[in-house]
């Protein structure tokens, strides 16, 4: 009963602790999303075990690529605390304006979309001035999103470039592209947020905006930055989405949002408390995306992708809620 | 400092700014539209804004136990209802009442499926009901491959009537409102979920029992939701996957935009029809103005973002 109190506390105990404890618990996070992963992925080699080559691994995993780019954006949101329920029809926003423009007007296209990563920072920037739940202000931006969508492109279609359709089917040696960009996306992920100097003022929007004010630090810039970097991984989704499908539709993004925050989430992130981790949020990405191919190998209609992952939520959730308890 | 008493009275009933804000669309609306049928207008948008409202009800409760609770799953209980009901109709009256009785039944199960997975299995309450949505979302795609979805006859026509010029349901529900009003003011319990959200560790060390108080909320919370979508599955002739689409951001919109304190606390019931009102005449306005989807959805995000910087989010309570 004492815990309901204590509840809105914990990540600030947390953020008190010793580095080394605290780097040790986060990987602990980690771990637990890399174990399921694991396993989902033996599961699928059992059932299916063509899948375990470079082109069954490619066509599995494909679609990981935006996703993975989602949560990353995500997750820099939610490292300042925030949530941005805006994200998926961004994506499809970008898909649009890409499949309009980018073949046939490139540098407008190109400008375009560095105005809508500026839109993404300003966004983060009015949060921070007015002091606004980022809940309802990136829901209002959903529907903007989604509005100047439908205005780009009205239906679905459009043309691509030939190298961004090249780019999503790039086979490198030996190791199919999904996963080299996995590793590379989380890796950088790693080193800026937990390696460089900025990337510790950035997760501490989240976690202790007092002391980062104190210390002289701007969290308006910090948190326009976040936003930014949102904006950016936002514009690479849209973009390798763009890619994959070869053509655009203004609701094509809608599933995003909803996927990159339980990806950052399952990844070992919190709502509060700015806690997050690059690694664990692109593991989480490929984890949602794995469910609806463990379906279809074990002859269960798709229809019910959305409850295994509504359920690998609350397994990996309650779990995490348990671990807590007993530390 | 002492605040003038105009000032003051305006902080304690912030949901005269959303009437005053609906008025004033409803007022430009029939302007453009050269006064015709200004009646008719806002019978129509007081027939839809109900849905918002009734929805928002649930959604302000809920938020006003205190910032970390909030519940995401309302527009896949709204869907999960609407189709299960009118499955359970399907289009005959004598499938009436078994229908609302599952209605009534996937709300009380969805309210408390969130409150086993938020107070028993201590997951935040954004992932519990994002995950609890999740479920009842894929439950609603597998079922609706096999079920006509129609309402009752008599549940349509009850959904269109009027008692003199005005929406049976919003009258209903405007009755539903005034008694949640007074519960919130007068009784224990509606004292308990403002005192938990102005501050759980004094409610707690006060005796307010905090986790009944959650669960009701919740569990108040799905069967509005679930009566919402049963009822807009009516008006709309049929259930459809993508009904409720817009109910995420409305749900919560028509309670912020209404003076109900995002982080609890304060809870503005009039405002969250004010704020529903004022949300579904700017559509009206921009029907009449012969605007397409795009640009209605520019605008509403547009108008939802700068009317929440324009509030005060911070002012005492």
């Amino acid at each position: 009963m004492s815990d309901e109190v204590a509840g809105g506390k914990t990540t600030r105990d947390t953020a008190g602790e010793p580095a080394v404890r605290r780097r040790w618990r986060l990987d602990a996070r980690v771990m637990l999303p890399a174990v399921a992963l694991a396993v989902m992925l033996a599961g699928i080699f059992v059932l299916q075990p063509r899948a375990m080559s470079y082109n069954g691994l490619r066509l599995l995993l494909g679609l990981g690529l935006p996703l993975m780019f989602a949560a990353m954006a995500e997750l820099c949101v939610i490292a300042a605390s925030d949530i941005d329920f805006g994200l998926g029809t961004f994506i499809g926003l970008v898909n649009c304006i890409a499949a309009k423009y980018l073949a046939s007007e490139p540098l407008l296209a190109v400008a375009v979309l560095a105005g809508l990563v500026l839109a993404y920072a300003a966004m983060g920037a009015f949060i921070q001035v007015r002091r606004l739940p980022s809940i309802v202000v990136t829901l209002g931006a959903s529907f903007v999103w989604l509005g100047l969508a439908v205005l780009v492109l009205p239906s679905p279609g459009g043309a691509v470039p030939d190298w961004l359709t090249h780019l999503v089917r790039l086979r490198p040696p030996l190791v199919p592209l999904p996963i080299v960009a996995a590793v590379l996306l989380g890796l950088f992920g790693h080193w800026l947020f937990m390696r460089t100097s900025y990337g510790v003022v950035l997760r501490g929007v989240g976690s202790t905006p007092a002391s980062l004010e104190r210390a002289g630090w701007s969290l308006l810039v910090a948190r326009s930055t976040l936003y930014g970097l949102a904006g950016v991984f936002g514009v690479i989704a849209g973009l390798l989405v763009t890619g994959l499908n070869t053509s655009g539709d203004a609701t094509i993004g809608a599933a995003y949002t909803l996927l990159a925050v339980a990806a950052v989430i399952i990844g070992g992130g919190e709502f509060v408390g700015g806690v997050v981790s690059p690694p664990g949020a692109v593991i989480g990405a490929f984890i949602m995306l794995l469910t609806g191919a463990l379906l279809s190998f074990m002859d269960v209609s798709t229809d019910w992708q959305l409850s295994v992952q509504g359920a690998i939520l609350i397994l990996v959730l309650s779990t995490r809620a348990l671990q807590r308890r007993r530390s | 400092m002492r605040a003038v008493p105009t000032r003051r009275w305006l902080n304690d009933n912030r949901w005269v700014w959303s009437f005053t804000a609906a008025a004033l669309v409803w007022l430009l609306t029939i302007f453009i539209a050269d006064w015709r049928g200004p009646l008719a207008t806002l019978s129509t948008a007081l027939g839809f804004a109900t849905f918002y409202a009734i929805v928002g009800i649930g959604q302000m409760l809920v938020i006003s136990t205190g910032g970390i609770y909030i519940d995401l799953s309302i527009p896949s209980v709204m869907v999960l209802a609407g189709y299960l009901s009118m499955g359970t109709m399907g289009a005959r009256d004598a499938g009436l009442l078994p229908g609302i009785a599952v209605a009534l039944a996937v709300g009380l199960a969805a309210g408390v499926a969130n409150v086993v997975l938020i107070r028993g299995a201590r997951i935040p309450s954004m992932i519990a009901t994002l995950a609890s949505g999740f479920i009842m979302q894929s439950i609603t795609i597998a079922y609706s491959h096999h079920s006509t979805a129609k309402p009752a006859p008599t549940l349509l026509d009850f959904s269109l009537s009027h008692v003199f010029g005005v929406p049976t349901i919003a009258l209903i529900f405007i009755v539903v409102t005034v008694g949640v009003g007074f519960v919130l003011a007068r009784t224990v319990f509606g004292r308990s979920v403002l005192a938990t959200g102005q501050n759980a560790r004094a409610a707690y060390l006060a005796g307010i029992p905090i986790p009944r108080t959650i669960a009701t909320v919740y569990i108040i919370s799905g069967l509005l939701a679930a009566v919402a979508g049963m009822l807009l599955a009516a008006y709309s002739g049929g259930a459809s996957l993508n009904m409720s689409e817009d109910f995420l951001l409305m749900s919560i919109a028509v309670v912020v935009l209404g003076g109900t304190s995002i982080s609890g606390g304060r809870a503005m019931i009039a405002g969250v029809w004010g704020a529903s009102l004022f949300l579904y005449l700017i559509v009206t306005m921009l029907n009449v103005l012969g605007v397409g989807a795009g640009v209605r959805y520019v605008v509403t995000g547009i108008i939802i973002i700068v009317v929440l910087a324009l509030s005060d989010q911070h002012e005492s309570a």
